[in-house]
């Protein structure tokens, strides 16, 4: 099931068409003190993973043969911005990414810098919130090189990841914390199977955080902020999914 | 290829065990005119909605393990477990296993002093999924979250992935359900109000000897 579908499904939900289906537990998850109370399993869930996993975990790495055969693009597989579209055609030759917010030196790189600066490599496991998963050879930018480039300011708590795709208007973003931010295994790909990242995963860049879902791998970077708050953004909770959805932020389960 | 397999084509859900594949779809109901494996009424919540159901999942699976540990911790320093739960060898005979599967076949329950302890078949469930499925549970869950993964990767090699934790997940589910269902009807067929009344306040009132 793509996510348009899923968005669909939400969408008709709340506009009353499945109204008549909706049993007694609905209505009482519907009331926001029982929110409330649900909403104490995320924050213990996150708490007790933050206590129990070390900072520098490393999510597993696994061998060649390994990979999956088939790795399904999900999400957008094509930014509808002109802006996009353009830079695509031009294979992002004057394509920059934007390190901002909270930093002392804000950077615009272009992809060849981007590519000439070191570069990590994992195999690992994609898991969605769908439940599939699927592995992939990831080649990128670690983020904390382009976050050390910029200079994070004491005052930054959280690193914003905005995205040129969108959904109906609504543009993506994710955010993580700097724990995973500053993660060994947290890189800006550009590459993907030992080729270029393709459009349908998120060229030019996309952020791979291999502690959490699917979600939380943000396709198509355009700009990385750093921020001392998720309020500002969006609705506030952090994400697309999370503002639209009610998406888990912390997504490491 | 697995011998097991829980999966979609992307349109419809199907289980695959060897070669035999049962389309999973709709199987259980339609929901509303839209096809989905399990009907709205045994769902929370009833429409598709990853988010709240994984906020339901994860906060009811903190009731669980909790709970459940404490359970653990107080059997064994109360003894109930070993007591009460853990079969002798005596019943562990194939003798007196084949006689209680008959006595259950028949539905004859213990009278007298014999019907104050579970039987061996009770016994053997219980254990079997208080120290079995239980704990698989949960641990085939934490399996699959990438964050446990990087602080416990000998849970993957344990249960041979992700994937295959999932489905290992589900087969605990259904057994669970099972469970619940046979527990449920033994409940009624050996008399509703005494046994209700006894696992609340362990007051139970022996069942009359059986004429011969």
């Amino acid at each position: 099931m793509t996510l348009l579908t899923r968005r669909r499904l939400i969408g008709s939900l709340g506009a009353g068409a499945g109204g008549l289906l909706l049993s007694g537990c609905d209505r009482i998850a519907a009331s926001p003190k029982v929110q409330d109370v649900l909403e104490l399993g995320e924050g213990l869930t996150m708490r007790t993973q933050r206590l129990i996993i070390d900072r520098g975990a490393l999510a597993r790495e696994f061998a060649a043969s390994d990979i999956s055969p088939v790795f399904r693009t999900n999400g957008n597989t094509m930014p509808a911005s002109e802006a996009y579209q353009a830079h695509a055609a031009n294979r992002f030759a004057d394509w920059r990414l934007e390190v901002d917010g909270l930093v002392r030196r804000p950077q615009k790189l272009s992809l060849a810098q981007i590519r000439a600066m070191p570069a990590r490599t994992q195999i690992t496991r994609h898991d969605c919130v769908e439940g599939w998963s699927a592995i992939g050879k990831w080649t990128g930018l670690p983020l904390k090189l382009a976050l050390d480039a910029a200079g994070v300011l004491p005052s930054a708590r959280y690193v914003v990841f905005h995205c040129a795709d969108d959904f109906d208007g609504d543009p993506y973003y994710e955010s993580i914390d700097l724990i995973d931010a500053y993660h060994p295994q947290t890189i800006l790909a550009w590459g993907m199977n030992d080729q270029l990242l393709s459009i349908g995963h998120g060229a030019p860049l996309r952020l791979r955080v291999e502690r959490q879902l699917g979600y939380k791998q943000a396709k198509y970077v355009m700009r990385v902020e750093a921020v001392d708050s998720l309020a500002g953004i969006g609705a506030g909770k952090g994400g697309y999914w999370e503002d639209s959805a009610d998406y888990q932020w912390f997504a490491a389960i | 290829m697995p011998w097991l397999e829980i999966g979609s084509d992307g349109e419809r859900g199907y289980l695959r065990v060897g070669p035999a594949i049962i389309p999973t779809t709709g199987v259980l109901g339609l929901a509303g005119g839209e096809e989905r494996a399990f009907p709205p009424l045994v769902t929370i919540p009833s429409g598709y909605n990853l988010a709240a159901a994984r906020q339901w999942h994860f906060f009811f699976a903190w009731l669980l393990v909790v709970p459940g540990l404490l359970f653990w911790l107080w059997g064994f320093v109360s003894r109930h477990v070993q007591r009460d739960l853990a079969p002798t060898a005596e019943e562990l005979r194939p003798r007196s296993l084949w006689q209680d599967v008959k006595d259950h076949a028949r539905l004859r329950f213990h009278t007298g002093e014999a019907a104050r302890r579970y039987n061996v078949l009770q016994k053997l469930s219980y254990v079997g999924v208080i120290f079995g499925l239980l704990p698989l549970m949960v641990l085939t869950g934490l399996t699959m979250s990438p964050g446990i993964d990087a602080a416990w990767p000998w849970l993957l090699d344990l249960f041979g992935g992700r994937q295959s934790a999932r489905s290992i997940h589900f087969i605990c589910a259904a057994l669970i359900a099972g469970f619940i269902i046979v527990h449920l009807a033994m409940v009624l067929l050996a008399g509703l109000l005494n046994e209700l009344r006894s696992i609340i306040t362990g007051w139970y009132r022996l069942p009359r000897e059986r004429d011969q």
